[in-house]
């Protein structure tokens, strides 16, 4: 019993400064202006208003988590199964670990420097080859830009934990498929892809969690402009926006849960993920 | 590798070149885009606009103190409580890891929500307070410490070298600081990189709590001025590179996966 005392320190912390604040917000989230109990602020988050600030949120981290993935996956794919030399899987890694950390204002900047309304990119469209990607449609402050700008840190991340599972393909079973008879895209379909399915699945999860809670992108890209829910609670802490704080707390407690669901769902297909690797 | 014989497809070469397309040009572009601050010409005035403005020390050297606070304080709670998983309470350890996992649930703008909530009335007012800022980031960087202090101590066997060392007539604390911390070394060296590289640019924490961190700055900027900003942006790349390779070099030299997967976007 006495062993359990010297993690008391650690526990006692955890407890005061990451259980008690997402406690409160969770019963909060149950409580009128006057402490009552009430499930109103559950209810109001499928208001029109933040049911569409939940489904954009959800859009851009599932648009960038599948797309993201796809191409992380491609990227990781070239520089393992498909042979390409040793240096450039090196290089790859060590610009992946970097770009993964490189987010938040100095991404924003980035982007806006390079394809805002007088970025390099956009100039030079337009000088060289007449092409306006305003007047196009492309909006870098708004859903198309922004997942572009999320891409960077997304496909990054994908080939770090892709990787370590594309090493586990064997060339002996595409040998063992050739020398059966079998065609690239039966190997694919029914060697290569099931056994890479659960950390492909798992990953993409990972990236849709990646995103899903991003904040700091988003206000230095959009200024706070877009109608993200973590924009929206950042709104709420600073003033009363929703002029309900209970709404406000129902705001947060309704993208742990969704963080919650996606992290059970990321460890459940994780387990599977790893039965083939030795 | 096995890999030898089979050589490289069209497609993998594809791939590679679209990815580096992607990835290389906004950084180009922003480079160049931060020389133009001159008109006509292409000069590093951003940069000494950047370098001269008494904000840029003044709210840089204030997050590296919190970062610096942030080790100091995750190291002292995480350490010792590894440390005692590993060799009294090993039953503790799946409880333990959750814990220091969780913070990947809560993302920061609702930590720091709660935070302000339960920090700016009695009895526990100190929403105002540097102290606060740190808990907070102590609790994001729970999961990097955490990880890197496990692997290392998986990968050395605790428990003889605690026990040899007692048996030659060392105490706890010259156990702890001779023999244990030292066979942990990189791993504790690339999360206190990791961290660091976190909370120097950390935005959402600093912001809502109010405090004159880099990030803010950096925001702030971004609203006002147009070249310093990509300028700002070259050199937050730059420094990230700098503290993953130092990274990259460390893991290298441990046993076990490096801890590299990181970031609070």
């Amino acid at each position: 019993m006495t062993d359990w005392l010297g993690l008391f320190p650690f526990l006692l912390f955890a407890f005061a400064f990451m259980a008690l604040p997402a406690g409160t917000l969770l019963v909060g989230s149950f409580q009128d202006a006057g402490g009552r109990f009430t499930l109103l602020n559950i209810q109001h988050l499928f208001r029109p208003s933040i049911l569409r600030s939940y489904l954009l949120t959800i859009e851009v981290s599932a648009v960038t988590a599948v797309a993201g993935g796809l191409f992380g996956f491609l990227l990781a794919y070239a520089v393992t199964v498909g042979g390409l030399p040793r240096a450039l899987r090196n290089v790859l890694t060590t610009f992946s670990g970097v770009a993964s950390n490189f987010a938040g204002v100095p991404l924003a900047f980035a982007f806006i420097a390079t394809m805002g309304r007088v970025g390099l990119v956009t100039t030079l469209l337009k000088s060289l080859f007449g092409i306006s990607l305003y007047d196009a449609g492309f909006n870098l402050y708004s859903f198309g830009g922004l997942s572009l700008t999320y891409l960077y840190f997304q496909i990054p991340l994908m080939v770090l934990v892709m990787l370590p599972a594309l090493d586990g393909i064997r060339p002996e079973w595409r040998e063992a498929c050739d020398n059966l008879g079998a065609s690239g895209s039966h190997y694919w379909r029914h060697v290569a892809l099931p056994v890479l399915m659960p950390s492909l699945l798992s990953s993409v999860i990972l990236l849709f969690g990646n995103a899903f809670g991003a904040y700091a992108t988003a206000y230095a890209l959009t200024g706070g402009f877009i109608n993200l829910v973590p924009i929206q609670i950042g709104a709420q802490i600073r003033g009363d926006v929703l002029h309900d704080p209970n709404l406000g707390f129902a705001l947060a407690l309704g993208m742990v849960v969704i963080m919650i669901l996606t992290i059970l769902g990321y460890s459940a297909l994780q387990g599977r993920a790893t039965r083939w690797r030795r | 590798m096995a890999q030898v014989n089979r050589r490289a497809t069209p497609w993998s070469w594809l791939w590679l070149a679209l990815g580096a397309l992607y990835f290389v040009v906004p950084l180009l572009a922003t480079f160049i885009f931060s020389l133009r601050a001159e008109k006509g010409v292409l000069s590093f005035l951003a940069y000494t606009h950047v370098f001269r403005d008494p904000q840029f020390l003044r709210t840089f050297t204030f997050s590296v103190e919190m970062a610096l606070a942030t080790i100091i304080v995750g190291f002292a709670l995480i350490i010792p409580t590894t440390l005692w998983v590993h060799l009294r309470v090993p039953r503790a350890r799946a409880l333990i890891e959750v814990i220091a996992l969780l913070p990947f649930v809560v993302p920061p703008i609702v930590l720091v929500f709660g935070l302000i909530r339960v920090f700016s009335r009695p009895p526990f007012a100190i929403v105002s307070s540097p102290a606060l800022l740190v808990a907070g980031y102590v609790v994001l960087s729970f999961p990097y410490i955490f990880r890197a202090v496990d692997t290392g101590l998986r990968s050395v066997d605790l428990r003889v070298l605690t026990e040899a060392s007692q048996s030659l007539g060392a105490g706890w604390g010259t156990a702890l600081f001779r023999v244990v911390l030292p066979s942990i070394r990189t791993a504790m060296l690339s999360a206190a990189f990791l961290t660091f590289a976190i909370v120097v640019g950390e935005l959402t924490l600093a912001v809502m709590l109010a405090w004159p961190a880099f990030g803010p700055y950096m925001a702030l900027v971004g609203r006002n001025l147009a070249y310093e900003p990509a300028a700002l942006s070259i050199l937050s790349f730059l420094l990230t590179w700098g503290f993953l390779l130092v990274i990259q070099l460390l893991s290298r030299r441990m046993r076990g996966p490096g801890v590299t997967v990181g970031g609070v976007h």
